[in-house]
């Protein structure tokens, strides 16, 4: 493979994962049970350029918030390996790994209990400079806090006195304070209301023009995905299903899984209605997941290997995809499938006078 | 005449201090049996706490005053227990938390059933036999093994169909969905609004559809009612208010709203934030943070007024957009 020495003259990717799994221990129910293991995270590879944003999408309970951790150093993979620039990631609170924390930060969802309420926003966004020992904490903090557009008359408030928005705001900042070149955001928008949302996804736009950041951006809402990544996986069940170029992912998903996500979100421009299709059942549990593809008793496409044999991420066009029948010539799409008349179902009796 | 008809509708909180707040202020609206009305709007605009009164909901050191006027009768003037009786025969409501909202002893089928028999003069069998025929005609697998099971048995999907059970136990003629769909995966979520979609046709039923969410409003709603601190600032045919939205507020959601099906300029925001319930502005409640402010806004509180070319929209504007900016 030509492609091969190509790759070995290229400096190596921000952030690779090579096979990673992350397991969870489930809790023992009576004495006598073991607790079992699952895996949260199955075997997930990616890459990460420098100055991209990858996003990763799925539902509750996909393991995208576990494979942001694994991403971050905060948890080790079981199996698998995490790279930073070329380099293995250290083991989590060894000496190597807190050195190499300036150059990662993650950005979680729930902003209010990621500050401290009885510290001022200066005295948080300085703490992680005074930790790392950087130089002149006052000026740093001061630019970053003038990075995220917060004004200086809010830098002495608490937490509390803030908005949603502004909260993220200085989390962000305490974020960037040491300089990092990577940035993991897990549903860093999710909790606020659009007008302020949208201001967040400007910023962070924003902020990696002028910085050149890396993120990987962990979200449900495809709408905020397809407005900040370059590339975009799609988890189901701790796999990765498919991941694909933004443009690509968004024009033609190849597996019938991210058609169904991209199916069911409510599209706001009425002029679309009846396009979305709901798929039948509910995802299954983690801690039993289905044989072969993990997508296989839900997908209206499935055929019996689907049940026996779990797809691996081959390349189709821009694309990689784990699905067996993705690329069959003739394949029906999903909403041809779906739009068969609904099965009809015995009428509600008439109400009875009041 | 419609299903129902709010006029003026105020919710005015007595805070823990005895200062009074008021963060619904004379919400007027109206909903057609069979009609579905989203009332849109970000967090803390009142949009829950106007349904709650509807329903009868509030929260002790809450008062609602105005109309709500069904089948001929003002709610608000009746007595606290004909209001209960009354609401109870004709409104139910479905809330975002459906995990929480049952009860964790008791079985599924037994409170469908609880449901049912405080609504009709039915034995317990028959009212568990009921039970678990709603529980699957709402979705729900396998309904009379399901029925014995408890809420931390259920997913959240289907925990939010057997609320859905509940309300419709007694057949409403309104049902009142409260971000009913919100904390569900996109997945669930779409099966959750084909369901409700179909039992509303089903059932004949007006629907207020409380939500944040612009695609809901935009899939699901036939007219939509956009709030902003505390008031409806624009009302109009769904179709009407995203090719044309006349309220600055509104237009402002829309553009800065991430869409799945397009994406590229940058999304535009609106700038500030929204004001407390005890520090409104003196004039329009949003003028401060207006891209079209002018003279007048900041004076007096614009009056929602029915549109002369478009009569069934209205918009509580001084300077409303003119109709040939789009979105």
């Amino acid at each position: 493979m030509s492609h091969v020495v190509l790759d070995a003259l290229l400096p190596p990717p921000l952030l690779a994962a090579d096979g990673v799994s992350l397991g969870y221990a489930t809790g023992r129910r009576g004495w006598l049970r073991p607790a079992t293991r699952f895996l949260a995270v199955d075997r997930v590879s990616l890459t990460l350029s420098r100055g991209e944003t990858l996003g990763i999408v799925g539902e509750s309970g996909c393991g995208k918030s576990s494979l942001a951790r694994l991403l971050v150093g905060l948890a080790a993979p079981e199996a698998g390996e995490v790279r930073f620039e070329g380099a293995a990631m250290p083991a989590p609170d060894s000496a190597a790994w807190r050195a190499l924390r300036t150059r990662l930060q993650m950005v979680f969802q729930d902003t209010g209990g990621a500050l401290d309420p009885r510290l001022t926003v200066r005295t948080q966004v300085r703490e992680p400079l005074l930790i790392h020992r950087q130089p002149d904490p006052d000026a740093r903090c001061a630019q970053v806090l003038d990075q995220v557009r917060l004004g200086p008359h809010l830098w002495d408030r608490f937490p509390r006195e803030l908005s949603g928005g502004q909260v993220q705001r200085v989390v962000i900042a305490r974020a960037l304070a040491p300089r990092p070149d990577l940035l993991v955001l897990d549903e860093p928008v999710s909790a606020l209301d659009v007008s302020i949302q949208a201001q967040i996804v400007n910023l962070l736009h924003d902020l990696q023009r002028d910085l050149g950041l890396s993120y990987v951006f962990v979200s449900h809402d495809l709408g905020v995905v397809r407005h900040v990544a370059h590339r975009v996986a799609v988890m189901y069940l701790g796999r990765i299903l498919e991941i694909a170029p933004k443009a690509e992912l968004f024009a033609r998903p190849r597996h019938p899984y991210t058609q169904a996500l991209l199916a069911s979100v409510p599209v706001a421009d009425p002029a679309r209605r009846g396009a979305r299709v709901a798929i039948p059942g509910d995802p299954p549990s983690p801690q039993h997941p289905p044989s072969g593809c993990r997508f296989h008793p839900r997908c209206p496409l499935a055929v019996p290997r689907c049940a026996t044999e779990a797809p691996v991420l081959r390349a189709l066009g821009a694309t990689d995809v784990a699905c067996h029948r993705a690329g069959e010539p003739g394949l029906p799409s999903l909403a041809d499938v779906l739009s068969a008349p609904r099965a009809a179902v015995a009428p509600m009796p008439a109400r009875e006078p009041a | 005449m419609p299903l129902i008809q709010v006029d003026t509708l105020d919710v005015t909180i007595r805070r823990r201090d005895g200062t009074p707040v008021q963060p619904v202020r004379g919400v007027s609206l109206c909903v057609d049996a069979g009609e579905t009305l989203a009332l849109v709007g970000e967090s803390g605009c009142g949009k829950s706490l106007t349904c709650l009164a509807i329903a009868g909901l509030l929260p002790r050191r809450a008062r609602a005053q105005g109309r709500v006027v069904m089948q001929d009768t003002d709610l608000l003037a009746l007595p606290r227990r004909a209001a209960r009786l009354r609401r109870r025969a004709l409104i139910a409501s479905v809330f975002q938390d459906a995990t929480n909202a049952l009860n964790p002893v008791r079985p599924i089928g037994w409170q469908v059933a609880e449901a049912i028999r405080l609504r009709r003069s039915v034995t317990r069998a028959e009212a568990g036999n009921e039970a678990v025929r709603l529980l699957g005609r709402v979705g729900l697998p396998e309904p009379e093994r399901r029925a014995r099971e408890y809420p931390h048995q259920f997913s959240g999907g289907m925990n939010q169909r057997a609320m859905i059970a509940l309300a419709i136990a007694g057949r409403p003629h309104l049902l009142i969905a409260d971000e009913a769909t919100t904390a569900l995966d996109v997945t669930i979520q779409a099966q959750i609004l084909d369901l409700i979609a179909d039992l509303q046709a089903e059932l004949g039923m007006g629907m207020i559809f409380v939500t944040h969410d612009l695609g809901i409003v935009a899939q699901a709603a036939d007219r939509a009612a956009v709030m902003y601190a505390g008031r409806i600032v624009e009302t109009a045919p769904v179709t009407a208010l995203f090719a044309s939205p006349r309220h600055p507020y509104t237009r402002g959601l829309l553009q800065a709203l991430p869409r799945v099906d397009h994406d590229g300029r940058p999304l535009s925001t609106i700038d500030g934030i929204v004001p407390p319930p005890d520090r409104m502005p003196p004039g329009c409640a949003f003028a401060p943070r207006c891209p079209r402010v002018g003279a007048g806004c900041d004076a007096t509180i614009p009056v929602s007024q029915p549109l002369t070319e478009a009569p069934a929209r209205s918009v509580a504007c001084h300077r409303p957009v003119p109709l040939s900016e789009e979105v």
